[in-house]
């Protein structure tokens, strides 16, 4: 083709702000709760609880933040790996409009406490269809573009952007099995320990499919943009995407270790979980040797930065990971803090970083200027660093300290520590957790005003020139 | 070809991703909740439970409060209440489970053996104000839950659960509030399978007689335990709020070591043999025959 292909970018840009808009009622309502973990009188009832917020700060996370920036990401990305423009716009924007509808209905019904309670899948049945409405538009709207593609190749992004696709289909619809009552009410069409087996398998697999593929395709898809290096295996990557999809769907009972669920389930999930760490560092080998040793760009390249530390805290994650996933040490900090700790490892340092470095790097691209300031970049990039390490790390700790005191008996084979001082102990980790959170939101506004800015920036350029 | 053919690489994927889920999810459908897990003794709920249990999904007690008792010793010591470990046939009555993955505040999967009060005085008053009752709790005040009861879809609940009911049993839900369906849903928690819990508790301290005759040496540390264990219940002062005063008594040290051990279930008192070991209790023993004024 001798003319430049059009691409589609508009729903990028309203996905990447509205997720930006969801993300960061995230961290607010994340900070909420945990202050009022150590200050109970700041749960304002009925509405403002822990109990009913705290859903709330997850969905917002996870479908808001996270979905919505990877459908940012992904309308992205496949277009210029097909080199074919979206196969809808149109189709586009009314996902974007369903996207903030059920979203800002989400918060609204958990607030009023209408909660399937099931970890991920809280929403009622009439939004869990919208949520699917949504997921099966965008689909769509994805597949529908690399089928019409004008590049006959398919990258390794692409895959994993199909496979979560697929997957994220499947494990929703059946984990939101249920009974109808009424609009507002249904119940599990699952029971018992059934109910709870699926829900793992579905809980653990939104791990796989929403917060591990999605930024592997766009990990793949920008690190070797930004560093102008080609991906270091095409074919180690291949081996890790089979090997991760298959062997993840194994692993859901790690959640539901020592509980009633069948032992033989609980060994198989162990040993695939241990098993994930080959296929979760092939793909984190390919970033560090992608990087050829020019990792002087670390320093030179405040996107670099985003990403390296990015799959940096996944290969970190996913060691951690099938520690946790062992039943002696599941006993010991499984139900603590420590879990907390390593899931906003996950969320805050993996996920979310290379999602920053993604969108400064779609935004400049979009706006075809340069970043508004790479000073301000770098402050976004230390202060979430910091907020994201003092989160884990007081967490961990305090699961240590929990762990171990709710574990202790005496001699005579009764307890040593009530429930309550074990509580009380772990009180001034809940405070400097907090103080965390107010780090990392420093570093998120750093982040909005640098991205407000650019686009301006664009704006007013073409205005210029027009 | 798979580099170039999206339709069949995706049903590819759907394969390999169906291969985990058809062994670990669809397959154990034919074992768990079969005829081996059943319990005779496990009952469905009640329309007053099944409400309560309603309002603890609402209020997401779930984010706080794991409802499984692992098979590790110190939770079946901490959390089982003179009952086991739980079994999945304690679970077949639950849409959704509750398992829970975080205990923010203990496991409540067998609490309705730890209090065996039937008016559910100490919940009442610790779901009213959690602070007055354990001072140093985050949990968060549900007074709030003192409205009345909507039943507007208890008996289609019933139906749609596939539960046995009475008119009785509907006519039971008249007057009440939120909070008597949470507290009914409470006490039903882990009381199905009975459980001696005489046998459980410590039927005889180990050593027949006090060994803390000396208050004075003691009396330190015997405080803090009062504090922490009897005084939500019997007072900071000894006074007496839900359960009696305890300003000195003219019971026998045996005596009250086995009411401590093991509660007056009639009286609501509960066990603290899981929580507390001999020594503790001969130590609070001491404590309570004090007279003071």
């Amino acid at each position: 083709m001798s003319e430049k292909t059009q691409y589609y970018d508009d729903s990028v840009k309203g996905f990447i702000t509205w997720s930006i808009v969801w993300g960061t009622i995230a961290v607010v309502v994340g900070i909420l709760i945990s202050l009022q973990l150590a200050w109970p009188q700041l749960n304002v009832a009925p509405y403002l609880t822990y109990g009913r917020l705290r859903p709330i700060h997850t969905n917002a996370g996870i479908f808001g933040w996270g979905i919505g920036s990877f459908i940012a990401m992904f309308f992205y990305i496949t277009q210029r790996l097909t080199k074919t423009p979206l196969w809808s716009p149109k189709l586009a924007r009314v996902t974007l409009w369903i996207f903030n509808v059920a979203i800002a209905s989400a918060a609204v019904t958990l607030a009023m406490g209408i909660n399937r309670t099931k970890e991920y899948a809280e929403l009622e049945w009439p939004l869990a269809i919208i949520v699917a409405i949504i997921w099966v538009l965008f689909s769509i709207n994805v597949f529908m573009t690399i089928l019409k593609r004008k590049e006959e190749h398919m990258y390794i992004s692409l895959w994993y952007i199909m496979a979560t696709l697929v997957g994220v289909t499947v494990l929703y619809v059946v984990n939101n099995l249920g009974m109808p009552l009424h609009l507002f009410k249904s119940y599990s069409a699952f029971s018992g320990t059934n109910d709870a087996n699926v829900q793992w398998w579905y809980g653990h697999n939104a791990v796989a499919m929403v917060l591990t593929t999605p930024p592997l395709a766009i990990f793949y898809y920008f690190l070797p943009k930004i560093t102008n290096n080609p991906i270091y295996s095409h074919r180690m990557g291949i081996i890790a995407f089979w090997s991760l999809i298959f062997m993840y769907l194994w692993t859901g009972a790690h959640h539901l270790l020592w509980t009633p669920v069948p032992d033989w389930i609980q060994t198989v999930a162990m040993a695939f979980s241990i098993m994930l760490i080959a296929p979760s560092w092939g793909a984190v080998m390919n970033g560090y040797l992608t990087m050829g040793g020019k990792w002087e760009q670390m320093k030179t390249n405040y996107l670099v930065k985003f990403m390296i530390c990015g799959i940096t805290f996944y290969g970190l994650q996913t060691l951690q990971g099938p520690m946790q996933a062992i039943r002696s040490f599941s006993a010991f900090i499984h139900y603590t803090d420590w879990v907390p700790g390593h899931v906003h490892m996950g969320t805050m340092g993996w996920v979310s970083m290379v999602l920053f470095g993604a969108t400064y790097y779609v935004v400049t691209k979009m706006s075809d200027s340069e970043i508004y300031s790479i000073k301000l970049a770098n402050a976004h990039f230390w202060l979430v660093l910091a907020g994201q390490l003092i989160y884990s790390i007081t967490m961990w700790i305090a699961g240590v300290q929990q762990g171990s005191m709710l574990l202790a008996t005496n001699p005579d084979g009764t307890l040593h520590y009530s429930f309550m001082e074990t509580m009380i102990s772990i009180f001034p980790y809940y405070k400097i957790r907090a103080v965390s959170g107010f780090i990392y939101l420093a570093g998120l506004v750093l982040f909005i005003y640098n991205i407000y800015k650019t686009f301006q920036k664009g704006a007013d350029a073409k205005t210029f020139k027009a | 070809m798979l580099e170039k053919n999206p339709v069949i690489f995706i049903i590819l994927a759907f394969v390999v991703i169906m291969v985990g889920t058809t062994i670990t999810m669809i397959a154990p459908f034919k074992w768990i909740n079969g005829p081996g897990d059943s319990i005779a003794e496990v009952k469905p709920y009640t329309p007053l439970q099944q409400e309560g249990r309603d309002l603890y999904m609402r209020e997401g007690c779930n984010n706080c409060h794991s409802q499984t008792v692992r098979t590790l010793a110190s939770d079946v010591e901490r959390y089982g209440y003179g009952g086991t470990y739980s079994k999945s046939g304690e679970f077949v009555y639950d849409r959704p489970h509750l398992w829970g993955s975080r205990r923010t505040g203990p496991d409540l999967a067998h609490i309705g053996l730890k209090y065996p009060d039937p008016k559910g005085a100490w919940h009442r008053k610790h779901m009213e104000n959690p602070q007055s009752v354990v001072p140093a709790s985050n949990m968060p005040a549900y007074a709030f839950l003192n409205q009345p009861l909507d039943t507007t879809y208890s008996e289609r609940k019933m139906k749609l659960l596939k539960f046995p009911y009475t008119q009785a049993d509907l006519d039971d839900l008249k007057g009440k509030s939120e909070m008597d369906a949470i507290i009914a849903y409470m006490r039903k928690l882990g009381t199905d399978i009975p459980v001696k819990k005489a046998e459980a508790a410590m039927q005889a301290p180990v050593t027949a007689n006090n060994p803390f005759t000396n208050l004075e040496a003691i009396e330190k540390e015997a405080k803090s335990l009062y504090s922490q264990q009897c005084a939500s219940c019997h007072g900071e002062k000894r006074e007496g709020t839900l359960g009696p005063a305890l300003k000195g008594s003219a019971k026998s040290d045996a005596d009250l070591f086995k009411i401590i051990s093991q509660g007056i279930e009639a009286n609501g008192m509960p066990s603290f043999s899981s929580s507390l070991d001999e020594q503790k209790i001969w130590k609070l023993v001491t404590l309570i025959k004090k007279d003071i004024k």
